[in-house]
């Protein structure tokens, strides 16, 4: 069993289900069971695909200005 | 709060739904599966957010609004046993059974404890041992594992006095039915705590097989969006294929400890959907050898007889063919203080979301 918080209130969980885990590691809670961590680097991935967004969202506005100057 | 503000970002929210927009041709469905999906999707607005030609259906991924009234009467029914303690969710006391509910019971005399995990309940059983503890365990492939593990506590500890009534099921069967019934859908908003479990292989039918797109997704706005941002990607390319959203806790082979408990544990058995009747292999009941905790066949009990559900169409709305709204009973006689149906009781019920949160589209 690991206490965990989860928005200031603290809980037991049971380590049950998963390997590796330490002290300080962000998981993912149900029903009382610590179901699996949290990748920290998967996490920014979502990040990265919105600065390439960026890239495509800025590439349409040129294009939309043009078609308006034309 | 870590992992969560950052996925509520307006900025970056604007700018994929640009993006939607942007590539967005067809007319489309996507079914979101996962009753928390629901949820989600009603609580911060969506599908108002999103252009005319994608359209989203409930579907159904919520275990409380999927199961059968015969399964609460018989829960209610080892309620009434003198020497029985039922333990469960809370959700689930307040869904009406044909002539009653659990709730309705604790008021009658009835001891029923709403807990948090079934490790409580174990702790439940050890503290009453001249009680029966009836754990009523419900829920998918996220929740499953917990039950399991909790089985094998009490066997492990030798609780004698434990027993677990299971209405436990798997996702895939249900998503392939309703491909199957022919209900429209072009892709899937594919449930993210139930592949937290099982991984992503136990999609690849739905691609292989039926040609449909499925994303696994978070629930938090920004995953919801980027996993539509994908699906749309994925049919207007016309290349459907299983992809993972919600990479920060699903890995492609899933988690493999908490599916090793299932196994040891569970066999597959038929079982009954509302709205899709009986799925094959779609139910989870305990092993042979577990069978001294199985509560169907340690307590015997008599249920009363199956009534109707009067004018509820659950079942409709959980094929994504009909929407709360279209029922004559939603917000006039059935509301989430007094419900009429399953889906109005439980948090991730498709109807209980529109309730609570239809102002925000
Ligand atoms: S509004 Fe109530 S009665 Fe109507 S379908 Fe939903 S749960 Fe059933």
């Amino acid at each position: 069993m690991a206490i965990v918080s989860m928005g200031g209130t603290e809980y037991n969980a049971s380590l049950q289900m998963i390997e590796d885990v330490k002290v300080g590691d962000y998981i993912l809670l149900h029903t009382g069971f610590a179901i699996q961590k949290i990748d920290e680097e998967e996490a920014k991935e979502i990040f990265k695909l919105f600065d390439e967004l960026e890239v495509i969202n800025q590439q349409i506005d040129e294009e939309e200005k043009g078609k308006k100057v034309v | 709060m870590k992992y969560i503000d950052e996925y509520r970002n307006k900025d970056l929210a604007k700018r994929i739904l640009k993006e939607i927009k942007a590539i967005s041709v067809k007319n489309i469905s996507l079914m979101e599966v996962c009753g928390g999906h629901t949820t989600a999707i009603h609580k911060f607005g969506i599908p108002s957010l999103l252009p005319d030609t994608i359209k989203l259906l409930s579907g159904p991924g919520c275990p409380v609004c999927v199961s059968s009234k015969r399964f609460i009467d018989q829960s209610i029914a080892y309620s009434r046993l003198k020497d029985v303690i039922i333990t469960t969710y809370g959700d689930l006391i307040r869904v009406p059974g044909s002539t009653s509910s659990l709730r309705q019971e604790i008021g009658t005399g009835a001891d029923i404890r709403i807990v948090f995990s079934i490790l409580d309940a174990l702790t439940i059983a050890k503290d009453n041992p001249d009680k029966k503890v009836v754990f009523i365990g419900i829920g998918f492939e996220t929740t499953a594992p917990s039950s399991a593990a909790g089985i094998i506590n009490a066997a492990k500890e030798k609780i004698e006095n434990f027993y677990l009534y299971s209405s436990h099921k798997i996702m895939p069967p249900p998503m392939k039915a309703l491909i199957d019934e022919g209900v429209k859908i072009n892709g899937y908003i594919a449930p993210g705590h139930v592949s937290t479990i099982t991984g992503s292989g136990i999609y690849s039918d739905i691609s292989e097989k039926y040609g449909l797109s499925c994303v696994i997704s978070g629930f938090e706005p920004l995953d919801l969006l980027q996993s539509i941002y994908m699906l749309v990607k994925q049919i207007e390319d016309g290349t459907p294929k299983v992809e993972i959203q919600y990479s920060r806790a699903v890995k492609p082979q899933g988690n493999r400890k908490a599916l090793a408990m299932m196994d040891e544990v569970f066999d597959l058995r038929d079982d009954w959907w509302r709205g899709l009747g009986i799925l094959k292999d779609s139910g989870l009941t305990l092993k042979d050898k577990y069978s001294s905790f199985d509560a169907e066949k340690m307590i015997q009990v008599d249920v009363e007889e199956t009534a109707d559900d009067k004018g509820c169409i659950c079942g409709e709305i959980l094929k994504g063919l009909k929407s709360p709204k279209d029922c004559k009973l939603f917000d006039t006689v059935c509301t989430p203080t007094n419900p009429v149906g399953a889906c109005m009781v439980s948090h991730e019920g498709a109807c209980h979301a529109h309730y609570r949160y239809s102002r925000n589209g």
